[in-house]
Formats: structure tokens, C-alpha cells, sequence
């Protein structure tokens, strides 16, 4: 995956601008910031679309869950973030991952359970790993990331550095009793954790409606004095500017902080799901409207920076990429036997 | 009638205790609700409250005092009236127990007759340096230094849990070391284990070395899914990419007239997991050797200690840095007609069965496994060559024990050794009872090792 925009990644030391609720006007991006994040939400979408071919034809196994819809989350507050962070997600991870610089082949690869896959064939769709890139899972048990990212944080502070831990849960984690058992903690400890909580509305087929006594996510922090945010997930910028205040608290030892994005999914929970438990008008309403691609897209056409055709020819190139990376997937060994009985135990 | 006032025990596992202090002196006058005294033991100071009032007649047990029995009579308070020559041959003599005293009694000191020190049966590894000394010490001491050694070798170690920082551990084992190592490094944590444990695996991940106390590994029911999911398999799911080098310690198995909650063995709970070591050590020199080995060890590991045994003494070996290696049982007592195989304070019942056998002429070989997962089978089986004849010993419930795996493997592997069939010795089938003599029932014992012994031996009813 290509570099990350330079100006967001070096900002350091620049104490951002301290705003409260949710932003309203549209935050500023130069030209490149544009481009970059039309680059990596598109590399997102069509490595997604991809798998869910290659899911369909048998390729991969298991659960497949794709992030098709929210790539502006991920892909807004990664741009906040510097060498030694951490970030780890559930087992919606293939979007958080190319986000952390990894190589598209070795994640496919692990879709389709080779050798050559960052897990070695042997994690599957919900539980990959890059130590080297920051990113800590992949967590195939709903919540499960969420005292584990506070651990990462408590790391971090552990050892007087002012990286971050950015941990990612859904709407249906927010009510499990570990996550507040977390939120206690890190403000108790004041780790530097970004709770990011992606709303994409549904926990399988169930709404947040009908799940929750407080759908306000924001809010869930309160009792814990952890402060919250609404953002507009669907908006790379709206999340870019909440990460860029929630890491500047962080890494002046102010954290934790707590944000709610506000995204949709437009597949189905996992891709044996179809959906039936909302309507197809909502679902095209919000890929019509608020498509995170389309609005950096028609950003980038209506200031002038880069012209259709232009963009298209990214679009060819990503395409490119993927299907280099599906070939490697495909073609790739699958593990040798001798790999059952390894990485049970560190053998030292 | 004068009131007698007894030692009392504060805790369920109890024995005996320290007068630290009297508040009052021979002739004053009490009323209920008065802190008479302060009574120490290896786990807390306690103050003693009298309920009646009147004079204290006569304090038979003065301040300062150590190791008294649970029961003892330490002082007299005289009823309104009462005389104080009354009281004229009166001694401090320890009470006749209400009911059977609990199985299981602390060994230290020993004014309780039925107590047999666990002492002369330890031995030492054989590969200690000649010359080596020993300092006699408790497991509960061994467990500490072994923290604190490992917290001084390396800065990435650190101890969190509940109330193991400022209260200085429920179980007094994290004792001093919030003093050494400030609370950067001794963390209390709030009474949220899943959240804890979880926190714990992420410092892990992050390539710190975390020490988890659980206050009672029976708490640890709420962190399983850490523990399980997350901590024992990442490193397989990661293709052996991220390591979870962490400790997850704390008493678990039968304390004393705690009832079902807070009274069970988790040795095959574990045990049934790859991805994780368990530990379960009996003797002080193991719990320090295998804790430090745990602590340095790249991987999860699950250290069960047994609360009950925090109190007994032992030889440790004055060895700089001493660890104890994971994964191999030790031949404690040698033998050559039947094989006792325990672990944790099963080794106890196992070494008092082999002195009652051999006082029938029966020598019997005890191994303590030391660590559960992986489990030593060699050794089980070069015992089983000699002598033949296997008896498995194990506070814990049999159905999936330890002790039945144990036994398959045998079937599996050293069938043809075997002259009887492999007999468990276990606790029963049922929750722990809270009643004296039910619990009694239920857990392990000497004569019940002693009599599966015989039968495999063939000598029943000799
Ligand atoms: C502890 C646990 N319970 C149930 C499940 C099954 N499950 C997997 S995903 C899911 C829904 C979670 O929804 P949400 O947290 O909103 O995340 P999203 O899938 O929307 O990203 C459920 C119930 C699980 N994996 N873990």
C-alpha cells in the first residue's frame, strides 16, 4: 500500500485544536491528503470486493466479514497515527489492515489459507497480526480487543513513550461488561487509548435499537469521565480531524478519549448473511448519499485536482494490485503438515 | 462464671496466630465492643473484640506471644461479683475442637498435635553444586522473592491483581514488593477480572512481562476467555507471531470450610489447553524455582498455587537466580513396589500414605509433577518399570482429571509394565460442602491413598 500522507503522520508536536461535539463544517485537506485517501478507501473496496468474489467461488473459508461502506474510519484516524502506535480491530480486520502498510498478497494469502499468509495459513479471515506494522489483531471474539488495547495502551505508558492504542469494536461489543471493566481502567491509569466505536448500526441482524438501552455511543464513557464524540464515520475528514484531537489528548497523557463513528455497512454482517433485516432503500439510500469513496471523490473533481480520467487510472492500478495479490493468494502452497504442531508454545 | 476468651481464627484456613498487643491489663474493667486485644497472623492483623463485660481477670497468654493455637484460652473476664482468686491455676491450654478439626493444617510451629511437618520429605534437585545451603522458608515467601528477583532482573516485569499493591495481597504473597518497586510495577487493579486478565494479555502482546494474581483462581471463571481465547492462542493464530509471556498466579484448590465457590482444583481445566503451561508446584523451592522459571518463560503460564500450603516451610536453596524447569516431574520420595503420582499439596497426602505403607512394608515411590501441561510422562513411566503398580493422587474431581489422563496415557504407552490396574485417588464427585465432616469426606486422604495402594499391590485386608 502506498505511504501514508506525509504532513498528517509528522505533525507531532503541534497541539490540535480543542473542539467539542460533533464538527460541523467541512475541515480543511490539501490536494494530497485528497488523493492519498481516495487511494487507500478504493484499495479497501476492491480487495473487499474481491474476497467476497473469491469467497463466493470457494476460495475462502469460514467467515468472511467485509468492512464494505466504513473504509472512511479506519482509514480517517490512521492517518493521525506514527510508527509505534498500536491499532487492533475484531474480526473485521482486512481494511484495518492494509491501513497498517500490509502487504495485500500475504492477507489474501491468509483468506485462503496458505503458506505464504501473514498467519501462515493457520489465523484465517478473523485473526491476523503484524507485530511490525502495529497491528495486534484480528480478535475473533466479539469484545475481546477492547482490555487488550487498554493493555497495549498501559504498554505504552509503561514505558514512558507517547505512542497510542487505537482499538476498534462494533456496536454490539459496547454493551459487554469487559469494555466498561476498560473504560474504568484506562481512566483510572490514564492509558493512552482511542476507543473507536464503529456504529454501523447492526450486530449481526440486530439493530442498536434493539439491542441497546442507550444508543448515544458517545455517551458511554460518562461514568467513567471518559470524554466522547459523535463523528460522521462516512466523512474521512470529519474522522480525521475528531483522530487528530483524540491522539493530540493521548500523547500528552490526557487519554483516554472515546470516539463513536457513525458508518454503515452495506454487505451483510458475514458473507453468508443476506441482510433482510433492513431494507434495500436504506441500503442504497446510504450508498447514494454518503459513500465515503464518492464524497473525497466528487471533493477531488469539484476542486480541480484530478480529473475523471485521471482518477480512473487509479482505480485501474488498485485493480492491478488486487489481482496480482488474488494470483499470489491462489496460487500460493498451502501450509505443509509440519506447521500443525508449531507456534503452539514459543520454542525457544 | 467467668468468660473464657479463645483464640479465635479469623480466616478459614487460620491455625494459629500471634498476640500482638493487649489493650487492657489484668483488673480493668471491658465492655462489650472493646478491642481487647490484636492478634497477628502471616496474613493480617485482626483486633479481638469482646462481646461480654466485666474485669479482666487474667491474661494467660502474654503480649507478644507467637504461634498460638486456634482455641487456646488467652484470658478470663470476670462476671460482675466474681472473685479473682477464682481464677487461682488456670493455664492457657488449647480447647477440644468443637467438631474434627479440618483436614488440612498449616505446618509451621506445630502446637497442634495432628500436624506433620512436610519438611524431612523434600528433597533437592540432584544437580545442585555441592556445597549449596539452604534457607528454611515458606511457601508463601518463596512465591515473593521469586517475583521480586524476577521484578530486579527485568524492568518489563511487573505484578497486577487485586490489593496486591498497598493491602499487600490478600494472601499476603505480593508482601514488600509494592515497597521495592513502587506502583508503577505493583498495580491494584479494580475487582474486574475478565477486563484485568484481558488488559494483561495486551501488555503481554506488547511485549511486557505481566505477573496476574488472581485473588483465587475460582475468580478467574470470569477472565476465561482471555485466558483461553485470547492469551493461549495468538501465538498459533499469529503463525508465531505474537507472544503472550505472562503469569496468570493464585491459589486455587480446597481451602478450609469455604464452600463450593471458592474451593476447587483448575489444574485439568488447563491442562486441557494447548497454548498454555500449567504449573501446579507443592514444596517452597519449587514455587520459587518454577515461578521464576514461568516469569522468564516466552509463553502464558498458569501457576496454580494451593492456599493452604502458603504456611508450610521448606528448605530453599541458596542459589543465585534459581529456576526449576518447566515441564518435569521430580521423584520426591524413591520406592520400588508402588508409584504415588500427585501434585500440589497432593504431594502431602501421597508422602504421609508412603510413610504409613511403609510401615507396613510396603515402599512406595512419589513423584510430584511439578507442572501439569506439558505433562512429564517419562518420568511417570520409568517409575511405573520399576515398580509396576501406579496409584494417581489428586485434589481435584476425577471425571477429565489429571489423573485420568494420566491413566489412558498409561494404557496407551506403559501397558505392558502395569501388574494392576492405574487407580485414582481423588476428591468426590460433588461442589465442596461447607459442613466439617462433609468436606472431610469429600477431599483426599492419606488412608484413602493408603488403601488404594494395598489394593493395587495385591495386600488388601494383610
Ligand atoms: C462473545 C461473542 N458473542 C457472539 C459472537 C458472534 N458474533 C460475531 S459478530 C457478532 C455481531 C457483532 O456486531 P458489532 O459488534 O456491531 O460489530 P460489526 O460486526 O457490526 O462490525 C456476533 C454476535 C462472538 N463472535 N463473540
Amino acid at each position: 500500500m502506498a505511504k501514508k500522507p506525509s504532513p498528517r503522520t509528522t505533525k507531532g508536536g503541534k497541539p490540535a485544536a480543542r473542539r467539542k461535539a460533533v464538527q460541523k463544517k467541512a475541515p480543511e485537506a490539501t490536494p494530497e491528503d485528497l488523493i492519498q485517501y481516495y487511494k487507500d478507501m478504493l484499495m479497501m473496496r476492491r480487495f473487499e470486493e474481491k474476497a467476497g468474489q473469491m469467497y463466493g467461488m470457494g476460495l475462502i473459508g469460514g467467515f468472511c466479514h467485509l468492512y464494505i461502506g466504513q473504509e472512511a474510519v479506519v482509514t480517517g484516524i490512521q492517518a493521525e497515527l506514527k510508527d509505534g502506535d498500536s491499532i487492533l480491530t475484531s474480526y473485521r480486520d482486512h481494511a484495518h489492515m492494509l491501513a497498517c502498510d500490509i502487504d495485500p498478497k500475504v492477507i489474501l494469502a491468509e483468506l485462503t489459507g496458505r503458506s505464504t499468509g501473514i498467519s501462515k495459513g493457520k489465523g484465517g479471515s478473523m485473526h491476523m497480526f503484524s507485530v511490525e506494522h502495529g497491528f495486534y489483531g484480528g480478535h475473533g471474539i466479539v469484545g475481546a480487543q477492547v482490555p487488550i488495547g487498554a493493555g497495549l495502551g498501559f504498554a505504552h505508558k509503561y514505558r514512558g513513550t507517547d505512542n497510542v492504542s487505537v482499538v476498534y469494536f462494533g456496536d454490539g461489543a459496547v454493551n459487554q461488561g469487559q469494555v466498561y471493566e476498560s473504560f474504568n481502567m484506562a481512566r483510572l491509569w490514564n492509558l493512552p487509548v482511542i476507543f473507536v466505536i464503529e456504529n454501523n448500526q447492526y450486530a449481526m441482524g440486530t439493530s442498536l435499537a434493539r439491542a441497546s438501552s442507550e444508543v448515544e455511543l458517545f455517551r458511554r464513557g460518562e461514568s467513567f469521565k471518559i470524554e466522547g464524540e459523535a463523528v460522521d464515520g462516512m466523512d474521512v475528514l470529519a474522522v480525521r480531524e475528531a483522530a487528530s484531537r483524540a491522539v493530540a489528548k493521548c500523547r500528552a497523557g490526557e487519554g483516554p478519549v472515546l470516539l463513536e463513528m457513525k458508518t454503515y455497512r452495506y454487505r451483510g454482517h458475514s458473507m453468508s448473511d443476506p441482510a433482510k433485516y433492513r431494507s434495500k432503500e436504506e441500503v442504497s439510500k446510504m450508498r447514494a448519499e454518503f459513500d465515503p469513496i464518492d464524497q473525497v471523490k466528487n471533493r477531488i473533481l469539484d476542486n480541480k485536482i484530478m480529473t475523471e480520467d485521471e482518477l480512473k487510472a487509479i482505480d485501474k492500478e488498485i485493480k492491478a494490485v488486487v489481482s496480482e495479490a488474488a494470483d499470489f493468494a491462489t496460487t500460493s502452497p498451502e501450509p505443509d503438515p509440519s506447521e500443525l504442531y508449531t507456534d503452539v508454545l514459543v520454542a525457544e | 462464671m467467668s468468660i473464657e476468651i479463645l483464640l479465635p481464627a479469623m480466616s478459614p484456613t487460620m491455625t494459629e496466630g500471634n498476640i500482638a498487643k493487649w489493650n487492657f491489663k489484668e483488673g480493668d474493667k471491658v465492655s462489650a465492643g472493646d478491642v481487647v486485644a490484636e492478634i497477628e497472623t502471616d496474613k493480617a492483623t485482626m483486633e479481638l473484640e469482646t462481646d461480654e463485660e466485666g474485669v479482666l481477670g487474667k491474661i494467660l497468654v502474654a503480649e507478644g506471644a507467637e504461634g498460638i493455637a486456634v482455641g487456646t484460652l488467652i484470658a478470663v473476664i470476670l462476671e460482675d461479683g466474681e472473685d479473682a482468686s477464682s481464677l487461682d491455676g488456670i493455664t492457657a491450654t488449647v480447647a477440644a475442637p468443637a467438631s474434627e478439626p479440618p483436614v488440612m493444617q498449616s505446618t509451621e510451629a506445630a502446637p497442634v498435635p495432628e500436624v506433620t511437618a512436610p519438611v524431612a520429605a523434600v528433597r533437592v534437585e540432584a544437580d545442585l553444586p555441592e556445597g549449596t545451603t539452604f534457607t528454611n522458608m515458606t511457601v508463601r515467601e518463596a512465591l515473593r522473592d521469586a517475583m521480586a528477583e524476577e521484578m530486579r532482573l527485568d524492568p518489563d516485569v511487573f505484578v497486577m491483581g487485586e490489593e496486591v499493591a498497598e493491602y499487600q495481597g490478600a494472601y499476603k504473597v505480593t508482601q514488600g514488593l509494592l515497597q521495592e518497586f513502587g506502583d508503577q510495577r505493583v498495580i491494584d487493579t479494580p475487582i474486574t477480572e475478565h477486563g484485568f486478565a484481558g488488559l494483561g494479555v495486551g501488555a503481554a502482546m506488547a511485549g511486557l512481562k505481566p505477573v496476574v494474581e488472581f485473588m483465587t483462581f475460582n475468580f478467574a471463571m470470569q477472565a476465561i476467555d482471555q485466558i483461553i481465547n485470547s492469551a493461549a492462542k495468538t501465538n498459533y493464530m499469529s503463525g508465531g507471531q505474537i507472544r503472550c509471556p505472562m503469569v496468570f498466579r493464585g491459589p486455587n484448590g480446597a481451602a478450609s470450610r469455604v464452600g463450593a465457590q471458592h474451593s476447587q482444583n483448575y489444574a485439568s481445566w488447563y491442562a486441557h489447553v494447548p497454548g498454555l503451561i500449567v504449573v501446579a508446584p507443592y514444596s517452597a523451592a519449587d514455587c520459587k524455582g518454577l515461578l521464576k522459571a514461568a516469569i522468564k518463560d516466552p509463553n502464558p503460564v498458569i501457576f496454580l498455587e494451593n492456599e493452604i500450603t502458603y504456611g508450610y516451610s521448606f528448605d530453599v536453596p541458596d542459589v543465585e537466580d534459581y529456576t526449576v524447569p518447566l515441564g518435569k516431574a521430580k521423584v520426591v520420595r524413591e520406592g520400588v513396589d508402588v508409584t504415588l503420582v500427585s501434585y500440589s499439596i497432593g504431594v502431602k497426602f501421597a508422602l504421609d500414605a508412603a510413610e504409613k505403607l511403609a510401615a507396613e512394608g510396603i515402599d512406595a515411590e512419589v513423584i510430584d509433577l511439578r507442572t501439569i501441561r506439558p505433562l512429564d510422562m517419562d518420568t511417570i513411566i520409568e517409575s511405573v518399570k520399576k515398580t509396576n503398580r501406579i496409584v494417581c493422587v489428586e485434589e481435584g474431581w476425577v471425571t477429565c482429571s489429571v489423573s485420568s489422563e494420566i491413566s489412558a496415557c498409561l494404557m496407551e504407552d506403559a501397558f505392558d509394565y502395569l501388574d494392576a490396574p492405574v487407580m485414582r485417588v481423588t476428591n468426590e464427585d460433588v461442589p465442596m460442602p461447607y459442613a466439617a465432616n462433609l468436606e472431610k469426606l469429600t477431599v483426599v486422604s492419606d488412608e484413602r491413598i493408603v488403601a488404594a495402594a494395598k489394593q493395587v499391590c495385591y495386600k488388601q485386608g494383610e
